[in-house]
């Protein structure tokens, strides 16, 4: 993506889709800089927000997803005030790992997180994040404010292609904010204790919060579904991120992070059945979600067993009231695990949704075809090629295999077309 | 608006039609910038808009309003517009243990009856002001997307009772327009988005279907524009008149080309 370069400070607080935004007429054609009139974006100077950066297409505040690769096939980052649905893959590997990226950019961008989950108490999930990668000029940032931790140089130096070495580690696209607008991270070393402690986090851990009584009555929403959403509607006004609370003046994102939403775990029996009784729990929660982070200054990452639910309209249903989707596909178990086509991959990711905010068009990448896997400490998502046909005799079936995978790569992303055949173009 | 959809459907804003009900559907693309482009031209026709946004705030519909040449905020102003903003208030509204009925008063039942508080609030928002003076044209009913309130509970028989008093009142006694999205869920069986959609389609006098190209994903072409004019008061008289067009949305306009015809083909 060519992105030239917009002034990062002084765009923070205008360009969000917050409350703050909606109470004064903000448009997208406002002069960005410092404000005389008094409107209540945080007084007369803007101060744009650690670790996030404005959309250039539409100067939508945009955060890290902790991948700078899914951040470029989303269009820049996740917009704040959204939902990132991650549609889990068969047997659950890879969707915590991303679930993790995002809580660990949180940390490193000095985002207060809220963790939610039925299954893993969000204390032992923030102890499993991945360290960071941290390269000279960032160590001696972080240095500076936190503490000497110790963690290995791990870029080699290059002796072959030493040119390359001056090159920056990561694509500088967009402005560069206060901090740095996405990381990579470490999959195998666990984040140090002390950016953990430094940090601010809320947990939900449902068993625990389960046993105290409603004291509203459940209206349609399963009992853990209400408890969860009345925990987020407290944080986000006592902490100040919708800006209501005169006395909070939070210029923070906060970063919500829900795990296996839909799943037996939160009470809701959508997965187990086809026809259930309380099949509008989990849309009219995530209408109600929706609704809490439109009008407020964060992002949510859901995850959801989709593979799961037995009612394919539910899918649908969700899929429309969530605004970013992203499917997993992994190849364990599947015959797709010896396919020559796959061999170097783990699992295949979809793209399903990207949402059109505040505009007609949305920046959908071209590459349809994407696969992931996961090397001893990174996380990569490639372009998928077919492997050059370049054996001298052909056999006919080796050929039909690999049309046959082909077929299979998906059809196109839902949101600009779908079709019956498979020939993008 | 777009001007090339106006030429399309033989609409300009000075010679609007009235009384009809105009269906918008989607089948796996997105069909919102239907909804922009009726929003801005019945602004710009000077008629008095309800809005009943469900699915997205009012800072983006005002957004993309600017690019296509209206203001929502002055509208709403100064009364030409009213917007009923179903994000920011649901959340108040469905914790809300009592009190004031209001329009979204199916967030908070356990199994929701009916919509009459809704259409309650869209009927005082469109009835003629009485101090004499036309101020606008005729009332236009806009509800973005009507497909959501299954997902809120609301069964498909109350939708279409909602959308059957609705058209009573703006198109028939107050000779506006309704113009409704729903989405097309195609093979995902939804049965309830089934008799929703099939149940408007009997009773539009418009209907624009988008949906993707047979052949996947394209960067020059988005989509494909179905038009269909239907009479449903008269069951025999003419054929329903039918026409497809391929479209490609850029920044602030969208282009609508025969299909075959895109110039990134030609």
């Amino acid at each position: 993506m060519a992105v030239a370069a917009t002034c990062g400070t002084g765009a923070g607080s205008s360009a969000c889709m917050a409350s703050a935004a909606s109470k004064s007429n903000v448009t997208s054609f406002q002069r960005r800089g410092p404000r005389a009139s008094g409107t209540d974006s945080g007084g007369p100077r803007l101060v744009s927000i650690a670790g996030t950066r404005p959309s250039v297409r539409n100067g939508q505040l945009l955060v890290s997803s902790g991948l700078p690769a899914l951040d470029q096939l989303l269009g820049g980052g996740l917009a704040v005030g959204t939902v990132l649905l991650i549609e889990e893959d068969k047997y659950n590997i890879y969707s915590p790992l991303l679930f993790k990226y995002f809580l660990a950019e949180g940390i490193i961008s000095g985002h207060t997180l809220l963790v939610a989950s039925a299954k893993e108490d969000p204390a032992d999930i923030l102890q499993e994040l991945p360290a960071p990668l941290l390269d000279d000029n960032y160590k001696k940032e972080l240095d500076e404010d936190v503490y000497n931790h110790k963690t290995p140089e791990s870029n080699a130096k290059m002796k072959i292609a030493w040119r390359y070495q001056l090159l920056p580690k990561m694509e500088q696209i967009g402005p560069v904010s206060s901090s740095r607008f996405g990381h990579y991270y470490d999959a195998s070393k666990r984040i140090p204790q002390e950016l953990i402690e430094t940090s601010k986090w809320h947990g939900f851990f449902l068993p625990k919060k389960i046993s105290s009584p409603l004291k509203v009555e459940p209206r349609s929403l399963t009992h853990g579904y209400l408890k969860l959403l009345q925990f987020i509607q407290n944080i986000i006004y006592e902490e100040g991120f919708d800006g209501s609370n005169p006395q909070k003046k939070q210029k923070n994102i906060l970063r919500i992070g829900i795990q296996n939403l839909g799943s037996p775990l939160w009470g809701d029996n959508i997965c187990c059945t086809e026809n259930c009784d309380n099949s509008h729990s989990l849309t009219k929660f995530l209408y109600l979600l929706r609704g809490l982070l439109r009008t407020s200054l964060s992002a949510c990452i859901i995850t959801m067993p989709t593979h799961l639910i037995q009612n394919k309209a539910v899918i649908a249903r969700v899929t429309n009231l969530s605004d970013t989707v992203v499917g997993l596909e992994s190849f364990i178990g599947s015959e797709k695990e010896t396919n020559p086509l796959y061999k170097d991959y783990h699992g295949l990711i979809h793209i399903r949704q990207i949402p059109r905010l505040n505009n007609l068009i949305c920046d959908e990448s071209d590459v349809k075809d994407l696969a992931f896997k996961l090397k001893k400490k990174l996380f990569t998502i490639e372009r998928l090629h077919l492997p050059p046909d370049l054996s001298d005799t052909v056999s006919r079936s080796s050929k039909q295999d690999l049309a046959e995978s082909a077929k299979r790569l998906g059809p196109g992303c839902g949101m600009m077309a779908g079709g019956k055949k498979h020939l993008d173009f | 608006m777009f001007p090339e959809l106006n030429n399309l459907l033989n609409i300009t804003p000075d010679r609007a039609e009235q009384g009809k009900l105009t269906l918008l559907c989607d089948a796996k693309t997105d069909g919102s910038f239907l909804v922009h482009h009726f929003l801005s031209f019945y602004l710009k026709a000077n008629c008095k808009v309800c809005f009943v946004a469900l699915i997205q705030s009012f800072s983006h519909y005002n957004i993309v309003g600017q690019k296509l040449g209206v203001s929502l905020t002055l509208a709403r102003e100064r009364g030409q517009l009213v917007f009923l903003e179903g994000l920011k208030s649901s959340a108040d509204v469905f914790f809300q243990a009592h009190g004031e009925p209001h329009p979204l008063q199916f967030l908070r039942e356990a199994s929701p009856g009916n919509l009459q508080p809704l259409f309650e609030f869209v009927r005082e928002a469109l009835k003629p002001v009485d101090n004499g003076e036309a101020a606008w044209r005729c009332p236009v009913l806009l509800v973005d997307d009507l497909g959501l309130l299954l997902s809120l509970g609301v069964g498909a028989v109350a939708v279409l009772d909602f959308v059957h008093y609705c058209r009573a009142t703006v198109c028939w006694e107050l000779k506006g327009n309704m113009v409704v999205l729903v989405h097309d869920s195609g093979d995902a069986e939804d049965e309830e988005n089934d008799i929703l959609l099939h149940g408007l389609s009997h009773q539009s006098h418009l209907i624009l279907r988008t949906e993707g190209l047979a052949t996947g994903f394209c960067r020059d072409v988005h989509g494909q524009l179905r038009i269909l004019w239907r009479r449903p008061s008269q069951p025999t008289a003419q054929r329903d008149r039918s026409l497809t067009y391929q479209y490609k949305i850029q920044d602030k306009n969208v282009s609508f080309f025969a299909k075959g015809m895109s110039p990134a083909v030609l």
